[in-house]
């Protein structure tokens, strides 16, 4: 949480001026009981009633400064609060934009959206409540013990006998209470989770019929959140009322005390009833400084979040020396690539080597997890190859910026992502200034034409969030529009087609081929039908490619590949 | 209505947990009404029915702390009278005169009497009152759970999981905190803004005239800040909204991102938001922050007043000195069960709606009861029939008209169409997910509604597309199908899956846990797990939903392999891609648009030559590859 709190550098002055202001604010309240005191001791005393009312003026000057001081802090504070939130999480936005696929999934999406939306919100709330109570409780406190030892140094012993008792109970509570805080946030999570699990799962769930399994599971994780958060109230009951004796016990001990103080002509009876005042302010204050202990723990955990976000360097940089590439317009190259996650025994990818040129079609397949996928990130440098070198138009991509190096790839994921907005805009991700012609264009050869044409409004037809108003398959379809509007060098689609039916991937394969003739096309793909006309087949097991060649020669050399067809196709279809 | 609150809910997204010990932040958010407050309440109280004797006690509690610790300051103040008595004696040289500290330790030591007994009266309270808040909040959490298991799949389809998610943590824990806090908090300040009125009419009428002065002064001042800072924090939450929005569709599309180079757009598109957001937070923030030092200031106001008026009384010998003190000490007590007052109609309101909407959820039509008398299949076969089935999702849109099939023990059917054509719709049907309009379903000669819903569907093995698998172990997760499968078992299936390999390269192997999104894993790992599970499962009759979509073709032929092994003397349902399946299917149909519009084997529906036999010829069409391959 502290250290989140360098953030407030921008802030300097003004968390000063909200200092200073907490601090005049304090002086001005505390000085209201001495008034009194001097409207009891002198003006009751001797009878004067103009001096008792010209006192009252001056207190009521001094409450309206107190007012003042007080708004004024509240408004800087509100700017700073809410200033931190909004520079950090556009510090946090930034550095995830700036993340590679590989710190992106470290953490995970989800955990993601949550680290820059509710934790940085519930850091800034702690900030303000901070701003608002932490700095003026001490400051009523430092300034009420100084006011009341002013007003009688002796009788302020009482309060070397009190605050520490008051400060050990406080401590003792909180020091029990922030870890049952904490487990009940963990306990909180844990339901949340299983509850979300049965939703997600429901058909599965019902489907094999363990719906009294979940209910346990519920039951077990609700039992326990229960347990916990009684445990949590019960031990703030104490707290309360405790400090609440404590407080009156004193007065009692203020007034017993300083009466004897006063019989012996030490003290005047107004400066007890101001002291019984401050000593007020001051058990206030520890109260309020007491319940900002139990704030922070939930701070601490956001703000921990938040921190594993901005800590988290991305490995990918663009190089010092930015090469240009000479104009070969397409050409990709592996050579000796081998590549593996981080902490992974095994690599994903040994020694791939392969080219492809402008005007071919390499097509790869092969098995679960054997790296077709990886294989294909790599020419985007979504990641970092651990050796040889992966080269785009004879330049290694991590000489290149990757600004100029993506600009020459179209690129369609295995899941189609849209985004909200018409479908227009959608296609126009991909070129932002492509003419209505060339996004009409590119919607046609991706075979998109038709159901755009059936929609309300054609292309300016509104997408929901996540593409929710169109089928999966059109999904898909929108997202090669895009990829194809660039007329990008290089395009490379990631198991694009199998969520289309064969229709349509037929007739979007044979559209595509012209489109794409003098570029290189790369595509992972599943079906035996999608890879048959490819220039270049690559056949990957185990990380390595285990063949090359056409579909001909494939099925003559490889025995993985013909395995492949047999499965797919009938014998008439293979012979 | 409920659009109004779908609005107000996106801000808050998927955010879950409580709202912390400061409390209900009441007066801060836009505050969404009941539409039937009444009706909510009397069945928000109904909950606490169980409890009402400790309640009962609760209150009675709260009534004596606090009557306790409003009475103490006008008993100290006869303490300071006294004090002053004597000291004013002493100043006047009357002979003789002392402090009456006798007196004044009497009545102290009846002060420590009553402090001892509010504190522990309160203590009472509170800790009685954790266990039946958490208590009725655990019985409302496990009764929405056990609704949502009873609600039929429609229900589901029907809403977000967000919105379910957030009527069981959000809404119930808003409830809690209510019972938790306000509950008590708005018994003891009307005890207090009574119990004290009536000390100070005690005390001095005249005084409690001047004291109360500056009462509805702060109370309209609270009732307006927070009425305008509504309006901000509405702002506010909207902005919040939008900037949620777009950092969930940016981080959900990283990779396209990256792709197209648009980290630039995306984080202007950002800060513009946030810039916005800034704005209506800081007003917001400062509307709802100023109420603190205005209030301040009017109780300042307030004491002052008693202050002079007081000390010019007691010049006047109206009032002693010590009900001066008293009158200090019940001014300052004043404001701030006033301003919990003034919230507290906001945070009842804002519960009550909250109650409500898990109320809704409690009153959503349950599945149909099973029959009464059901029927066990002992040894299910795998027949199924459909007899005259009709079905639509919309009672206005009928999907599935006059349905009939007839399908053997063993025997294969697939089904087949363009994406989207609505082929879950058997799968729900057949599961008894939905129920059907009219007509019959017969697995083995018997009604499907003549049995109970989990015997039905533990006839039933599935593989659904989108795989399922919770944060467990894996052997957990295989061994969801069958909770009693050994060690060995358990290997097997996943072997036949061909997943036995891969879940040993794992540093845990078999106990390797799958993280909240089972992002540790492939997709297509997942689906071999989700294949492995059915398998164990070992089902009369399978479901394969597009099971092998997302395993890539090297990994399906052993699938595949394992799956006829697997398909033998049982029914399977296939929704599949592949012709090679399809053409060996007994029975093939064809779906398009939800409805069924061919069916048949392979070579009958070739033979029709509609819209199956124009689908199967598609495939070769962009290819030309028949002639070039033979």
């Amino acid at each position: 949480m502290f250290k989140l709190l360098r953030y407030l550098k921008p802030f300097t002055w003004s968390v000063v001026a909200v200092l200073m202001l907490l601090f005049f604010q304090a002086i001005a309240d505390l000085y209201l009981p001495t008034l009194m005191s001097d409207i009891v001791d002198i003006g009751i005393v001797k009878g004067d009633t103009q001096y008792i009312l010209r006192v009252g003026a001056l207190m009521l000057l001094f409450a309206a400064a107190s007012a003042l001081f007080l708004v004024a802090a509240s408004f800087l504070s509100a700017k700073i609060a809410t200033g931190l939130g909004r520079n950090l999480r556009s510090l946090v936005f930034s550095r995830v934009e700036s993340y590679s696929l590989h710190e992106f999934n470290r953490i995970g999406t989800a955990s993601l959206i949550t680290r820059t939306t509710n934790d940085i919100t519930q850091v800034q709330q702690v900030v303000v409540m901070m701003l608002r109570m932490m700095v003026s409780a001490p400051i009523m406190c430092i300034g009420g013990l100084i006011m009341a030892v002013s007003k009688d140094a002796e009788l302020s012993l009482i309060f070397v006998l009190v605050l520490p008792l008051l400060a050990g109970v406080i401590l003792l509570i909180t020091r029990r209470g922030v870890p049952l805080f904490r487990a009940m946030q963990v306990k909180l999570d844990k339901l949340n989770l299983v509850l979300r699990e049965g939703l997600t799962g429901i058909r599965v769930i019902r489907a094999f019929n363990r719906l009294e399994h979940e209910k346990k599971r519920f039951s077990e994780a609700n039992s326990d959140l229960t347990d916990t958060a009684i445990k949590v109230n019960k031990l703030m009951a104490t707290l309360m009322p405790f400090m609440m004796l404590v407080m009156n016990l004193s007065t009692i001990a203020i007034v017993w005390f300083g009466g004897l103080r006063v019989d012996h002509g030490d003290m005047q009876v107004g400066d007890m009833m101001a002291f019984l005042q401050y000593a007020m302010q001051i058990m206030f204050s520890l109260v309020m400084i007491s319940m900002m202990f139990i704030m922070i723990p939930r701070a601490e955990a956001s703000a921990v979040r938040i921190n594993e976000v901005l800590d988290l360097v991305p490995e990918i940089k663009d190089a010092a020396g930015i090469e240009q590439t000479q104009d070969k317009r397409g050409l990709v190259e592996f050579r000796n690539v081998t590549f593996s996650y981080p902490g992974a025994e095994q690599p994903v990818l040994s020694n791939i080597s392969f080219s492809a040129g402008p005007g071919e079609v390499t097509a790869i397949i092969g098995g679960t997890g054997v790296g077709k996928s990886t294989l294909i990130n790599l020419i985007p440098r979504f990641y970092d190859v651990d050796s040889g070198s992966v080269l785009v138009d004879g330049v290694d991509v991590r000489e290149m910026s990757q600004e100029s190096l993506r600009a020459k790839i179209g690129f369609v994921p295995q899941k189609a992502v849209l985004f909200t907005g018409t479908i227009a805009e959608n296609i126009r991700y991909g070129k932002e200034n492509a003419t209505d012609e060339e996004v009409k264009q590119a919607a046609a050869i991706a075979q998109a034409s038709e159901f755009v044409a059936d929609m309300q409004d054609g292309f300016g037809a509104v997408m929901a969030q996540g593409g929710a108003n169109v089928s999966g398959g059109q999904k898909q379809r929108l997202a090669i529009a895009r990829a194809l509007v660039r007329k990008a060098e290089i395009y490379i689609f990631d198991d694009t087609f199998s969520a289309l039916d064969f229709k349509t991937d037929a007739k979007l394969r044979a559209a595509l081929k012209k489109e794409t003739i003098n570029a290189t096309v790369l595509m992972v793909a599943q079906r035996v039908s999608t890879v048959m006309d490819a220039d270049r087949i690559i056949v990957m097991e185990d990380g390595k490619i285990a063949d090359m060649g056409s579909h001909k020669e494939l099925l003559k050399t490889c025995q993985v590949y013909r395995e492949i067809v047999s499965s797919q196709l009938a014998e008439e279809e293979i012979a | 209505m409920s659009e109004e609150r779908n609005g107000s809910r996106k801000g808050s997204g998927g955010g879950f947990g409580g709202r912390g010990p400061l409390g209900p932040g009441g007066m801060a958010m836009p505050v969404v009404k009941a539409k039937n407050f009444k009706g909510s309440l009397k069945r928000l109280l109904g909950y606490l029915k169980p409890y009402r004797m400790k309640l009962l006690f609760v209150f009675v509690m709260a009534i004596l702390s606090t009557a306790f610790s409003i009475v103490s300051p006008k008993i100290m103040g006869k303490a300071t009278t006294k004090l002053f008595e004597g000291i004013m004696l002493k100043y006047q040289q009357v002979p003789g005169a002392r402090v009456d500290f006798d007196y004044i330790l009497q009545i102290l030591l009846i002060l420590i009497g009553l402090y001892l007994f509010s504190a522990f009266f309160s203590y009472l309270q509170q800790y009685i009152m954790a266990g039946v808040a958490q208590r009725t909040v655990f019985d409302l959490r496990k009764d929405v759970n056990e609704k949502l298991t009873n609600l039929p799949l429609a229900f589901f389809d029907a809403h977000t999981h967000g919105e379910i998610l957030s009527r069981v943590t959000n809404d119930v824990d808003n409830i809690g905190s209510t019972l938790q806090q306000s509950l008590t908090q708005l018994i003891t300040s009307l005890v207090t803004i009574v119990g004290i009125l009536i000390m100070m009419l005690t005390i001095s009428p005249l005084m409690t005239l001047i004291a109360v002065v500056t009462l509805p002064l702060s109370f309209v001042v609270t009732v307006l800040i927070a009425k305008r800072s509504q309006k901000y924090f509405a702002a506010q939450q909207k902005e919040l909204g939008t900037l949620n929005g777009h950092v969930e569709e940016m981080y959900t599309g990283h990779q396209i991102i990256k792709a197209f180079g648009r980290e630039d757009e995306s984080i202007d598109k950002f800060n513009e938001t946030n810039e916005k957001l800034y704005q209506a937070g800081w007003k917001a923030q400062f509307i709802s922050g100023i109420i603190f030092p205005l209030m301040n200031f009017i109780s300042n106001i307030g004491y002052v007043l008693v202050c002079v008026v007081g000390g010019i009384f007691v010049l006047k010998h109206k009032i002693e000195i010590g009900d001066v003190q008293a009158f200090i000490q019940y001014s300052r007590q004043f404001n701030q069960p006033i301003m919990q007052m003034a919230n507290i109609a906001n945070i009842i309101q804002s519960t009550i709606a909250s109650a409500e909407r898990v109320f809704e959820l409690l009153d959503e039509v349950e599945e149909k009861p099973e029959a009464e008398n059901a029927t066990v299949l002992q040894f299910p076969r795998g027949e199924v029939k459909f007899q005259q089935v009709d079905f639509g999702y919309r009672e206005d849109v009928p999907l599935i008209e006059n349905m009939n099939i007839d399908v053997k023990a063993g025997q294969t059917i697939a089904i087949v169409g363009p994406t989207g054509a609505g082929k879950t719709t058997l799968v729900n049907l057949l599961m008894r997910f939905y129920e059907i309009s009219a007509g019959k379903i017969l697995v083995d000669g018997v009604d499907i509604r003549e049995m109970r819903r989990g015997e039905l569907r533990s006839l039933f093995g599935m593989v659904l597309q989108d795989t399922w698998l919770f944060n467990g172990t894996i052997r957990d997760n295989i061994a969801y199908g069958r909770t009693a499968a050994t060690e060995e078992e358990i290997v097997r299936a996943a072997q036949a899956a061909h997943a036995d390999h891969f879940i040993r390269t794992l540093p845990e192997g078999y106990d390797t846990i799958l993280n909240e999104e089972a992002s540790n894993i492939s997709q297509g790992q997942k689906q071999l797990l989700t294949i492995a599970r059915a398998i164990l499962a070992d089902p009369a009759i399978l479901i394969l939903d597009e099971a092998t979509s997302n395993v890539d073709t090297r990994t399906e032929v052993l699938i595949q392999r394992a799956m006829r092994t697997l398909m033998k003397g049982r029914t399977s349902f296939v929704i599949a891609h592949r012709l090679s399946t399809i053409r060996e299917a007994d029975l093939i149909l064809v779906m398009n648009h939800g409805s069924i519009i061919e069916m048949g084997n392979h070579h009958e529906l070739l033979a029709t030559g509609g819209f199956y036999a124009d689908l199967y010829q598609s495939q070769f069409t962009g290819g030309n590859s028949t002639s070039e391959a033979s």
